[in-house]
């Protein structure tokens, strides 16, 4: 669990009233990384979906920096989603605190609140538009 | 003069263990085993723990099975009896299915706790009783643990102190309710219209104990129950009762919404204010009693100030792969407290560190690692030949109770040095494994998805790269035959 006061300042639950809200709060719990930890690796499937609280991680590809992700940012969905295994590493650039839903909890979270997941969309086409306008 | 009998006289030592129920007792016994000079210290005055207060309605929801497959003295038997200690020793070993009666696979309280008492017996484990914790300083040279009786100085602390101090929310009114540990006996609830804020273990727990008294029982919290999760959890027999009490309208009822505030009533009462999450509304709730079924936290002291990092809502250390403090560097936790080690949540399912089933191996590979970090013991690295490895890992598919009792979170690890030699690295973290870069290497986990199907995991290390692979189940989980022995060969190249 964690708490509804912390969770209703991040932009996916940001359409949730208050009920629902503590309802998802249920659903989550916090996590924390000390600096340099993996909290995805490449090669295996994810557990859990995250979503920063506090701090920022850093998504390598082959040790490169693809991205910085900031409080608010999440990730782990792709591989949820698709089954697949991650293709990235995701590293807590000092310490770091996500919210997390386990792997088998984020299907059923979407399909309650749909509005998460319609966030969760227009994050996607941000990420996708800024990756088609990446030059190496 | 009692007290100069006491063992373990305030001083230095290698490490101090502070608590004396399962995680304690159990840590104890491993370092014990491995020669590690300890003081084993307790604010109680006999073993048990938690188990000499709870569960309030008196058995437990881990099973043991008298009888099972594998002899009551082996280290397979392990895998059936979730509640007992385990022990290098056969005389040790299994000692609440030994004390328990047949009338139900779930032990009572008071057979865990004998079982306990068995086993600080039998094992010699020297317990320093009534000997309080009170504050703890860390420095680079070590932890200083004052109590009581005195100062201890060590170079590592392992906390063992359960998760024994009631935890409730922050509600409008939640302080005019008990919590959950001060429940009164069932009778003094007989016709009483109760509601319960909370409907996850302790929730339907008094659920279930107060159905012969209680007149109504309402279990309010924001989310459903998951049904199809707890059909594969152990602590499902105690969580269908009332649940099939509320299908049948049998004046139980599981409410999904969240509490938005409580009451107290003048003469006597509550009225319980809720707003609906699977359903749209609110409406005020009248009770006799309300109870916070709300859960616990582990009992910190003063380690927060000392800057310890928590997770889980507060409720528990942030621990690394080898329960160590993320942030307090020497402290360690034994006990349900490993569970801030949340590890890869692979399949989306936990560790089993809140039962003794799962944090009693937690304590074994605990003790290997400070005994290795106190430099007491070499690592573990035992000599296996190429074609060894293979049948090596596939017997401890079968064999190993710890890869059963932490299910995709203990490993069995092999390094493979490409020379045609190997080392079997023993028992590790499957976090702390895919963590580490190192040699090329191979980790064998049991493990169970969300549909119930349970089959070995297989995490293979090659230059630095990772590769998960899943081997088939097998109906009567037999995975040491040389399909599975040709299948691990094939991966580990």
């Amino acid at each position: 669990m964690i708490d509804r006061e912390t969770l209703s300042r991040v932009t996916l639950f940001a359409d949730l009233d208050g009920p629902h809200l503590e309802e998802v709060a249920h659903t989550l719990d916090d996590e924390r990384f000390p600096s340099g930890g993996h909290v995805v690796h490449t090669g295996l499937s994810s557990g859990g979906f995250y979503v920063i609280m506090e701090g920022a991680a850093s998504v390598l590809v082959d040790g490169d920096e693809r991205a910085v992700l900031k409080p608010g940012d999440f990730f782990g969905e792709a591989s949820i989603l698709t089954g697949d295994v991650a293709i990235a590493d995701v590293v807590a650039l000092g310490e770091l605190r996500c919210a997390v839903a386990d792997a088998g909890d984020l299907r059923p979270l979407l399909q309650r609140f749909p509005s998460i997941a319609i966030r969760m969309l227009e994050a996607g086409a941000r990420r996708l538009r800024a990756a088609n306008e990446w030059q190496p | 003069m009692a007290a100069l009998e006491k063992p373990h006289a305030p001083g230095s030592y290698d490490v101090v263990v502070i608590g004396s129920g399962p995680g304690g007792l159990q840590t104890s016994y491993c370092l014990d085993r491995l020669g590690i000079d300890h003081a084993l210290l307790s604010a109680d005055d006999e073993p048990g723990g938690m188990f000499q207060r709870w569960p309030v309605f008196q058995r437990l929801i881990s099973w043991s099975k008298p009888d099972a497959p594998a002899s009551r003295d082996s280290v397979e038997y392990e895998r059936y009896d979730q509640n007992s200690l385990v022990a290098d020793d056969a005389e040790h070993r299994a000692l609440v299915a030994s004390l328990m009666g047949r009338e139900s696979v779930f032990p009572t309280r008071t057979a865990m706790e004998a079982g306990l008492r068995a086993f600080e017996k039998s094992a010699c484990i020297r317990v320093r009783y009534d000997c309080r914790w009170e504050s703890t300083s860390v420095s680079e040279e070590g932890v200083t643990v004052a109590t009581t009786d005195g100062e201890y100085r060590c170079r590592f602390a392992v906390f063992a102190v359960g998760m024994t101090e009631p935890w409730k929310p922050v509600l409008p009114g939640i302080e005019h309710v008990p919590h959950y540990a001060e429940t009164a006996t069932p009778s003094d609830y007989r016709d009483h219209s109760v509601v319960l804020i909370g409907k996850r273990n302790s929730g339907c727990e008094l659920a279930d104990g107060l159905l012969p008294w209680a007149r109504r029982i309402v279990l309010v919290s924001p989310r459903a129950v998951q049904t199809s999760v707890l059909a594969h959890a152990t602590v499902r027999p105690r969580y269908f009762q009332p649940l099939e009490e509320h299908q049948v309208g049998g004046g139980v009822f599981a409410l999904d919404a969240a509490v938005e505030g409580i009451e107290r009533l003048p003469e006597a009462g509550f009225r319980v204010a809720v707003a609906g999450t699977s359903w749209t509304g609110g409406f005020v709730l009248e009770a006799d009693t309300v109870i916070a079924a709300t859960g616990f936290r582990v009992p910190l002291g003063d380690l927060p100030q000392a800057g310890l990092q928590t997770v889980l809502g507060e409720r528990v250390p942030a621990l690394n792969p080898y329960w160590e403090s993320v942030s307090l560097p020497g402290v360690f936790f034994a006990g349900n407290a490993t569970v801030g080690a949340v590890g890869l949540r692979r399949h989306g399912v936990g560790s089993a560190s809140t039962s003794v089933r799962g944090f009693r191996y937690n304590a074994r590979v605990l003790a290997q690692h400070i005994a290795e970090r106190l430099g007491r013991v070499p690592p573990h690295a035992r000599p296996l030949a190429a074609d060894e490895v293979a049948p090596f890992l596939a017997g401890e598919l079968c064999r190993c109770s710890d890869l059963w009792g932490q299910k995709a979170y203990l490993a069995r690890v092999v390094d493979l040095d490409g020379g045609g030699r190997a080392f079997d690295r023993g028992v590790q973290p499957l976090w702390h494994f895919v963590d580490m870069s190192g040699p090329d290497a191979v980790a064998v986990t049991i493990e169970t998805d969300r549909d119930g199907v349970t089959f070995p995991g297989v995490y293979v290390r090659r230059r630095g790269r990772l590769r998960e692979e899943r081997l088939d189940p097998q109906p009567l989980n037999e995975f040491e035959g040389e399909r599975y022995r040709r299948e691990l060969r094939a991966l580990i190249g």
